[in-house]
């Protein structure tokens, strides 16, 4: 495993479901964690302790030594928000295109069918990305879509507004216009703990403005929504993602994922990717 | 009529689906089986002490299994979906409990990490899966195009969702051809709706054109 793999914060349970000790991999090594007298703990095979951060309703470890904190949101800690966790659904797919996935907005009309996205509004339209060099993550801004119905509490049809930010190789956010409070951001995102290079439990948490929507109806929207990927995901070929431009014709929707791409090569994320030499 | 429900399970679906066929409107409660495990909270279990999902309640009546709710709703609204014999429907509506025990499983424990003997429970669906292509593709040369009959029952919507969901659980539907065009049916039948893994029919698309 390269320090370019090694050295970030990967997701390893939630929080509220770490009981007595328990067993899960992370890069293709056997990890145990648990809590014990109220600490979190992570072991790697070999019995070491390694570094364990609590933050989004997660548990977050890492096998190597990350030279930077754990990315923060703090969209995500303005008061009146309900924390949802959603579990984990495991994957057989790379780690990389669970997020590129997350990313890609213009399949929501063909998988999201009458949810996301539906026909004949299938037009992404012009929108900003860039690699934001001074704290290196993705950013994707400006993105417009209609959506039937954008989120548990919307009541028809809207025009949402999307922000995409990736903030390690691993981990998505999407900030998306908040129907019961314009102004502000509902915050949806995607950590991925990578199993293997072509399995993961994907680990999707939200920070809503929602008061009336019952958790259960919360966390069921966001797990229907994930298995609608889940057979895409795992369909997908090559498994691994590609990090050399193809001769595929890029869309304005593949925009985001093209930043992506670029940015994990350069950085030299290559754990679940497909590099060819040139 | 209320259906205390998980949007990810097979044996929910069934319920939901059969509701909807017959054009009945279910009150559906959301409960979050996953990650909360709110099936066994205190509530639900003095509901349904077997502490499991689906569950109907129609005032006094609470129902516990959904084999039990599809013939309750078929009684009540359209009993031709109990089939002409229920000699001929019960059988299946018992092989659906198994294929809810092996491809099921299967599915939980490939999406939601339960622990499974995972290689034994796909090798009951796949010879669970076996038998009903067989007999689905003796029911074709017979002119019938379900489980029991020219029309669709109980048994076919008791059978479809574990059937459909195969995949999930890692295991190809590719195989059985008299299966898929089974699922092909039920999926065509006025009302039908879906679920996370099982879409809707897609109109055929036109033949492409020859090129030459
Ligand atoms: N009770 C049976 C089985 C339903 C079933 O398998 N339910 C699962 C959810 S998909 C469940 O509640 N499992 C929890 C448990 O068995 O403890 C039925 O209604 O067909
Ligand atoms: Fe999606």
């Amino acid at each position: 495993m390269t320090p370019e793999v090694a050295n970030h914060w990967y997701p390893v349970g939630m929080c509220s479901g770490i009981h007595g000790a328990q067993a899960t991999q992370l890069l293709g090594q056997s990890i145990t964690l648990g809590k014990t007298g109220g600490q979190f703990w992570v072991r790697d095979a070999g019995g070491k302790a390694l570094p364990v951060i609590e933050r989004f309703g997660h548990l977050w470890t890492s096998p190597g030594q990350p030279n930077r904190d754990l990315f923060t949101i703090p969209e995500a800690e303005t008061p009146g928000r309900r924390l949802v966790d959603c579990g984990s659904v495991r994957v057989k797919c790379s780690p990389l295109r669970a997020v590129e996935n997350f990313l890609d907005i213009a399949h929501f009309p063909f998988v999201h069918t009458d949810i996301l996205g539906a026909e004949p509004h299938t037009e992404v339209e012009r929108y900003d990305v860039d690699i934001r060099e001074e704290v290196d993550e993705v950013w994707a801004t400006k993105v417009k879509f209609f959506q039937p119905q954008a989120a548990k509490s919307a009541e028809g049809g809207i025009t949402t507004e999307y922000m995409y930010r990736v903030p390690a190789p691993t981990c998505a956010v999407l900030y998306k216009t908040c129907p019961p409070r314009p102004g502000e951001w509902d915050v949806i995102t995607l950590f991925v703990q990578p199993l293997t290079e072509e399995l993961c439990e994907v680990w999707p948490w939200m920070a809503l403005y929602d008061d009336d929507t019952p958790m259960a109806d919360l966390v069921s929207f966001q797990q229907m929504i994930f298995m609608q990927d889940r057979s895409i995901l795992e369909n997908q070929i090559p498994r691994k993602l590609p990090l050399d431009p193809g001769m595929e014709v890029p869309t304005q929707a593949d925009l985001t994922s093209i930043a992506y791409r670029r940015w994990l090569k350069r950085t030299g994320y290559t754990y679940g990717a497909q590099v060819v030499a040139a | 009529m209320i259906l205390y429900d998980y949007v990810l399970s097979a044996s929910c679906y069934k319920v939901r689906l059969m509701a909807a066929l017959l054009g009945v409107r279910l009150e559906v409660k959301a409960v979050n089986f996953h990650p909360a495990r709110d099936h066994k909270s205190a509530e639900m279990l003095r509901l349904n002490p077997q502490g499991t999902l689906p569950v109907l309640v129609d005032g006094d009546l609470v129902l516990t299994q959904s084999a039990n709710m599809l013939r309750h709703l078929a009684r009540q609204n359209a009993p031709q979906w109990l089939g002409e014999a229920s000699g001929q429907i019960d059988p299946w509506l018992d092989f659906a409990g198994e294929l809810n025990a092996s491809l099921g499983m299967a599915r939980l424990h490939d999406v939601l990490g339960f622990d499974a003997d995972i290689v034994q429970v796909r090798r009951d669906g796949i010879r669970q899966l076996r038998k009903m292509e067989a007999h689905l593709a003796e029911q074709r040369f017979a002119g019938m195009g379900f489980l029991a009959g020219v029309a669709p029952t109980i048994a076919d919507i008791a059978c479809f969702p574990n059937t459909a969901l195969a995949p999930d659980g890692g295991v190809s539907l590719d195989p059985y051809p008299s299966i898929r065009l089974w699922m092909r049916a039920i999926r065509s039948v006025p009302g039908f709706v879906e679920m996370p893994g099982i879409h809707r029919l897609h109109e055929l698309a036109p033949a492409p054109e020859r090129s030459r």
